[in-house]
């Protein structure tokens, strides 16, 4: 396909695995309104989310892929197909191959003509044919671990090409968030994948458009502070990208939420570190001299934002078995409820030494604390009257772990007085290692699906 | 003879969001206003930051400015309790903690309390 320069229109209907599934209608309705070229990418990929994916593919071959995947797609499929709205994701988690076929599957019982979808490989690295470069980079640390998944965060050239070669949908695995958005903008511009500037800009609409509702009024509301029109319905973002990589963040027509200036200031520095350098594998953005302004209601403007070079090396995430992780809780209430609590911490302290206890007195103090129980030791009991005493502990055995929910079941009987709605939990760790490997030993290719037979 | 100044927590003159990547936090401290931007850059240090913090143990505490938006970017490394597959907390992305940094007393010049966000 030719390069154009008339604007695009990318809409986000998904900024997390488990996002809301009803997001992608509205997106769909608006890119069809308003005609011209649109892409509708769903960004549904965190650091243990593909863990949690190579887990399922090993015990199922036709999965690891988005579990929602169908969910999110079915109710816009037919109408992105029939208004040329490409698709774009990073669903493909594990198995980006059998999410495809899924797709194929999906769209042939809805009795509609097949699309043309590609799936981009190379990503993951999980095969014993790797280990030797996991290895040289993470040397002993690579010793007697369990190894889940090994994935190389990689860029949007794949799918620029992808694109180009006719792709209506694209579906890869650990794509870098960004890159789901400067693919398809590399296609549609016809930019050179040393184009730093336009790369940065599209990088950062993308980055603006990867956590969905949080760029949108989603993530931001705080009563009397940072009022949030009809948050219940909060709608989902669509940039709109200019021939320099420009973009102005929008959201989807007849859905709550806001695109506010301070609402976009804090998405525009959400997981960034250095603002001159955030590194991605197509480029590096220097947002240091970013500026954002109003455009109208719910349109807001980015612009300062420049390029240098891509990085030499791609970010690689191993994840591997961590062991056991133990949880229980227990609720105390009413007169003296918050001593009560604090006397049951002591109780499971006394009875599991061999565990490092994490406590938490929910009501009183949580998730503001450390692991090590610092700011719990230094701050002075208080008289909280409804406290949700919580503990938490990994082993790398089972057996030692498990003794965490007898012991906080044992409070019924043998703990202080009142305490009631013991929940405990024992689940599987996932660790991670990361490590930085040169970009040549990754290639990576786009595979156009077969008809189905 | 200078004004009087007035000391107020911080979420009243900034706001903020928090994100993580493996055991490093980053926290946007953004002024409600302009002009309340110089009472961050003086008062919201490395050193401050990192005081405040100090039950978490920060290996580094980096700040980064960004005038065109007026607001700060903390960068907080080993304050995760080793990330989200590691940490016991509840919270192991540490999404709360820019609530944490914003409980933060700052002085503000008595004549710039009507930028002041919420109630007084």
């Amino acid at each position: 396909m030719s390069p154009s320069s008339s604007p695009l229109l990318i809409g986000c209907a998904a900024g997390f695995s488990g996002d809301r599934v009803d997001a992608a209608g509205p997106v769909v309705d608006t890119l069809i309104a308003r005609g011209g070229p649109a892409f509708l990418i769903f960004e549904t990929l965190a650091e243990r989310t593909l863990a949690l994916a190579q887990l399922r593919r090993r015990a199922d071959p036709q999965a690891g892929f988005e579990p929602l995947l169908d969910d999110m797609l079915r109710p816009v499929l037919a109408r992105c197909l029939a208004h040329n709205i490409r698709i774009v994701s990073n669903f493909g988690a594990a198995n980006p191959l059998a999410a495809a076929r899924h797709i194929q599957a999906m769209a042939a019982g809805m009795g509609l003509a097949a699309p043309r979808i590609a799936v981009v490989a190379g990503d993951d690295l999980s095969g014993a044919q790797h280990e030797p470069l996991l290895r040289a980079q993470l040397g002993a640390a690579m010793d007697g671990i369990r190894k889940v998944s090994a994935n190389a965060y990689i860029g949007a050239e794949a799918i620029a090409a992808a694109l180009n070669a006719g792709a209506q949908i694209v579906v890869a695995g650990r794509v870098a968030d960004p890159s789901l958005t400067v693919g398809p903008a590399m296609s549609h511009f016809g930019w050179r994948a040393d184009d730093w500037d336009r790369l940065a800009r599209a990088t950062m609409a993308g980055h603006l458009l990867e956590c969905g509702a949080q760029v949108c009024g989603g993530y931001f509301a705080d009563p009397g502070y940072k009022d949030v029109p009809d948050l219940h319905a909060v709608g989902y973002p669509i940039a709109e990208i200019d021939s320099d990589g420009h973009c102005v963040i929008g959201k989807a027509a007849g859905t709550g939420g806001v695109v506010s200036l301070a609402g976009v200031k804090e998405q525009l520095l959400y997981e960034v570190h250095d603002p001159a350098a955030y590194l991605t594998p197509d480029v590096v953005a220097d947002i240091s001299a970013a500026q954002l302004s109003p455009a109208g209601p719910d349109r807001v403007t980015l612009s300062g934002v420049r390029g240098h070079a891509r990085p030499a090396n791609l970010k690689v995430n191993v994840c591997h078995e961590g062991g056991w992780l133990a949880e229980g809780e227990i609720s105390y209430a009413g007169p003296r409820a918050e001593a009560r609590a604090r006397l049951a911490a002591e109780v499971l302290r006394r009875r599991l030494p061999e565990l490092a206890l994490r406590v938490d007195l929910i009501g009183a103090l949580s998730i503001m604390g450390d692991d090590a129980g610092r700011l719990l030791a230094q701050t002075p009991a208080g008289d909280a009257r409804d406290v949700r005493l919580r503990v938490a502990a990994t082993h790398a055995e089972r057996a030692q772990a498990e003794r965490l929910p007898r012991e906080v079941t044992a409070l019924y009987c043998c703990g202080p007085a009142g305490g009631g709605g013991v929940r405990t939990s024992l689940t599987p760790r996932l660790n991670t290692l990361s490590c930085l490997v040169p970009r040549g030993a990754v290639p990576l290719r786009f595979e156009m699906l077969e008809k189905e037979q | 003879m200078s004004a009087p100044n007035i000391t107020v927590p911080l979420y009243r003159a900034a706001h903020g969001r928090t994100g993580d990547k493996g055991n490093r936090s980053n926290i946007s401290v953004i002024a409600w206003h302009p002009d309340l931007y110089p009472m961050l850059l003086s008062q919201v240090t490395e050193q401050v930051v990192a005081q405040h913090f100090a039950h978490r143990q920060p290996g580094r505490v980096q700040r980064f400015e960004l005038p065109g938006l007026a607001a700060l970017n903390f960068v907080l490394d080993d304050v995760l309790d080793g990330g989200v597959n590691d940490a016991l907390n509840l919270d192991t992305h540490g999404k709360a903690l820019s609530f944490w940094l914003l409980d933060l007393p700052i002085e503000i010049p008595a004549e710039l309390a009507p930028l002041l966000e919420g109630p007084p």
